[in-house]
């Protein structure tokens, strides 16, 4: 038998060692950024997100939607930490479609905290006839729709320091990785370079440039320092109960490992003078 | 356990009960006087747990259910509703959606167990083949649940696995078109996933209740595979022995599913599912969550379709023969030094098939997968029927409470 078990270890192992030769993907890894939300006690920087914020406002807003953020979340605890009056006057900077009134005919007003997002386009083919043919997608979930595959043994070892954060690493990344093409790469029409989008030709034009935003804070004007507001905006428009969650994460922790620990020692006592 | 019940009530009116209706004596001899082998492992505490998960699962997928709409338009949006809207909703959502994949963890375990310390064998088949059918109803379940929050996989892999149907010659199509309830996956599609999702979790229970009576019928398996020979030397009482051990341990397997629901909720999920099902849209690489990905990569290391999916049916249905496959009488790894290697490389290489599926099927993916596949069936087709005659086993025990004392006291 010991042949035949031999050949069933060689076997596993080198079918294991052919798909570690296999080569990675051809997109640049987005390389990964020091977030305030990251680890077990990071919870979203306010400053940080009303920067965003107004980038998003600014830039992004022209042509990406996002239908699932209401203007009150701006004020909710654990989010950019707007006060009622401003998230208000923010809304009412919005005009939204609202009807059909007494004669039957759709109307605009002012938006309230209540609304959610006005979209820029009234529909996907409107957004695709202004923009030659692109659909810019909605960025209400797009910091979680977003990853990066960095294969094993990467993957595994995320899972004990905790890093959820690829989503907004690639966003980060793609708002600073236009670049000029390589010779030889073969843009589409239309097209943009950027090293860190799938197949490299992204259909948006480069957004941001330096200075582009004004800050009032003195935080750097750079889209260095835009990217990781605008994605950190981003990743709270995504996951908008993150600080709570880690919050009371903390606290299950806690109360699980101290009943698990009462429990050993319960079961050791129940079992002391039993041989098992 | 077997035999009537020892159950004797103190007050009157549980007199009174008892002669009426015996719940509580059902209770106590189920679950307090029940007999168990005192030399079980923490490997045994997993059955509590799967029962704790499925429970976990009803009462989250109940709330979660009331805030639920299962429309191809709305379905998506009342998923990011309950994220946002609904009071702890995150929380129920998230307890929910890794939920699926620890229920799966914490069966792949059990199950391994089971195969390890030969818990399949005489007289143990029935136990073994109703735990063959809760997988099956789970495999469903979790299968359903998957495509309920209409992300992009979720559309994509209820298009592929429904598709798998038309391997079946002659009527596929018409099946396919049948599970539909139309010409391709849509909203009739959801409903009747979402309706099929809410019954079988009560068809799991069903089961489950089958698979407790049926092992309180045979008694557990232990570590040496010894059968119980003296209850009073060999067994200890189910409460509060086994209770407190299956406490314990279900209350650190709760720290790892704490740390995943809190710290990295969407670690085991697919990005690709937070973006709306689109049906005009194949996203570039189509994988299923983690706990389907060995039986996926058999699936693609088959190039005919209907062989491909009847070895995907297979590799689950196998399972149920086991007790028939393996000809060898100790029922232990522990005492069967060669099973024991062999069953160690068969955990290996659904690991690895569970790799391979995660990749993209080409070149040496492929190849890789079809020698896995073959080492699986094999494993289950030559190596367990032949082992019983070929191996030599080492002595076992007398019985449990000789090995539990017999050598350096524990």
């Amino acid at each position: 038998m010991t042949p035949f078990r031999t050949l069933g270890a060689l076997a596993v192992a080198a079918s294991l060692s052919v798909v570690a030769m296999q080569a990675a993907s051809a997109q640049d890894a987005p390389p990964r950024q020091s977030w305030s939300f990251s680890g077990p006690f990071g919870i979203y920087d306010q400053a940080q997100l009303q920067r965003g914020f107004k980038i998003y406002k600014e830039v992004c807003s022209t042509c990406h939607s996002i239908k699932l953020l209401s203007f009150r979340n701006l004020a909710d605890p654990g989010g950019p930490g707007f006060t009622d009056a401003q998230a208000t006057s923010i809304a009412a900077g919005f005009q939204v479609t609202d009807g059909p009134n007494d004669q039957g005919q759709m109307f605009q007003r002012p938006g309230t905290l209540a609304d959610t997002f006005p979209p820029p386009f009234p529909n996907d083919n409107a957004a695709r006839a202004a923009l030659g043919g692109k659909l810019p997608p909605d960025m209400s979930v797009l910091a979680k729709a977003r990853s990066y595959d960095w294969g094993f043994p990467t993957f595994i070892i995320d899972a004990f320091r905790m890093y959820q954060e690829d989503g907004p690493d690639y966003i980060h990344a793609i708002l600073n990785g236009y670049d000029k093409a390589p010779a030889g790469f073969a843009l589409p029409p239309g097209g943009q370079y950027n090293k860190y989008f799938p197949g490299g030709a992204i259909g948006m034009p480069k957004p941001l440039s330096d200075g582009q935003v004004e800050y009032t804070d003195g935080t750097p004007t750079t889209v260095d320092q835009y990217g990781r507001d605008v994605a950190a905006f981003l990743m709270w428009a995504a996951e908008p109960t993150l600080d709570q969650r880690k919050r009371i994460g903390f606290q299950v922790m806690i109360f699980l490992i101290v009943f698990a620990g009462l429990l050993y020692f319960t079961k050791k006592k129940v079992w002391h003078d039993v041989a098992h | 356990m077997s035999g009537h019940s020892t159950y004797q009530p103190q007050s009157p009116f549980m007199q009174w009960m008892e002669r009426r209706l015996p719940i509580a004596g059902l209770i106590y001899s189920s679950f307090i006087a029940y007999p168990t082998p005192r030399n079980l492992n923490y490997w045994w505490t997993f059955g509590g747990i799967l029962t704790f998960m499925l429970g976990v699962q009803m009462v989250t997928g109940i709330v979660l259910a009331m805030h639920y709409t299962p429309h191809v338009d709305l379905a998506f949006k009342s998923v990011e509703g309950i994220m946002r809207d609904v009071n702890y909703g995150w929380l129920l959502r998230y307890v929910h959606a890794n939920g699926a994949a620890f229920f799966f963890a914490a069966v792949y375990i059990h199950i391994a167990r089971g195969m390890y310390y030969g818990s399949y064998k005489e007289p143990r088949e029935v136990l073994w083949i109703l735990g063959v059918i809760l997988f099956l109803l789970m495999v469903a379940t979790g299968f359903m649940g998957y495509v309920l929050p209409w992300g992009q996989m979720s559309f994509w892999a209820a298009t592929v696995i429904t598709n798998l149907f038309s391997a079946i010659p002659g009527v596929g199509s018409d099946v396919v078109t049948w599970l539909w309830g139309g010409f391709a996956v849509g909203n009739p599609t959801l409903n009747r996933f979402y309706s099929l999702h809410y019954l079988l979790p009560f068809v799991i229970a069903g089961v489950v209740v089958l698979h407790i009576w049926a092992l309180h019928m045979v008694g557990q398996n232990n570590p040496t595979g010894v059968e119980v020979k003296d209850e009073e030397k060999d067994t200890v009482a189910f409460t509060p022995y086994a209770t407190v051990k299956d406490g314990f341990f279900l209350s650190v397997f709760c720290i790892v599913f704490a740390w995943f629901i809190f710290y990295i909720p969407n670690y085991l999920g697919h990005s690709d599912n937070y973006i709306m099902a689109n049906p005009g849209q194949t996203p570039t690489h189509i994988v299923p969550e983690w706990y389907y990905l060995p039986f996926y990569a058999i699936l693609r290391a088959i190039p005919s379709k209907l062989i491909g999916v009847s070895a995907l049916a297979g590799s689950i249905l196998i399972l149920a023969f086991m007790p028939w496959l393996d000809t060898s009488r100790v029922r232990s790894a522990n005492y069967r030094p060669l099973y024991r290697q062999f069953l160690f490389i068969f955990f290996l290489s659904v690991i690895g098939l569970g790799y391979l599926g995660s990749q993209e099927p080409t070149g040496g993916y492929v190849i890789a997968a079809r020698i896995l596949a073959i080492y699986y069936f094999a494993f289950f087709f030559l190596i367990l029927p032949l082992l019983g005659f070929f191996e030599k086993t080492k002595p076992l025990p007398n019985s449990i409470s000789e090995s539990v004392l017999g050598g350096a006291k524990s």
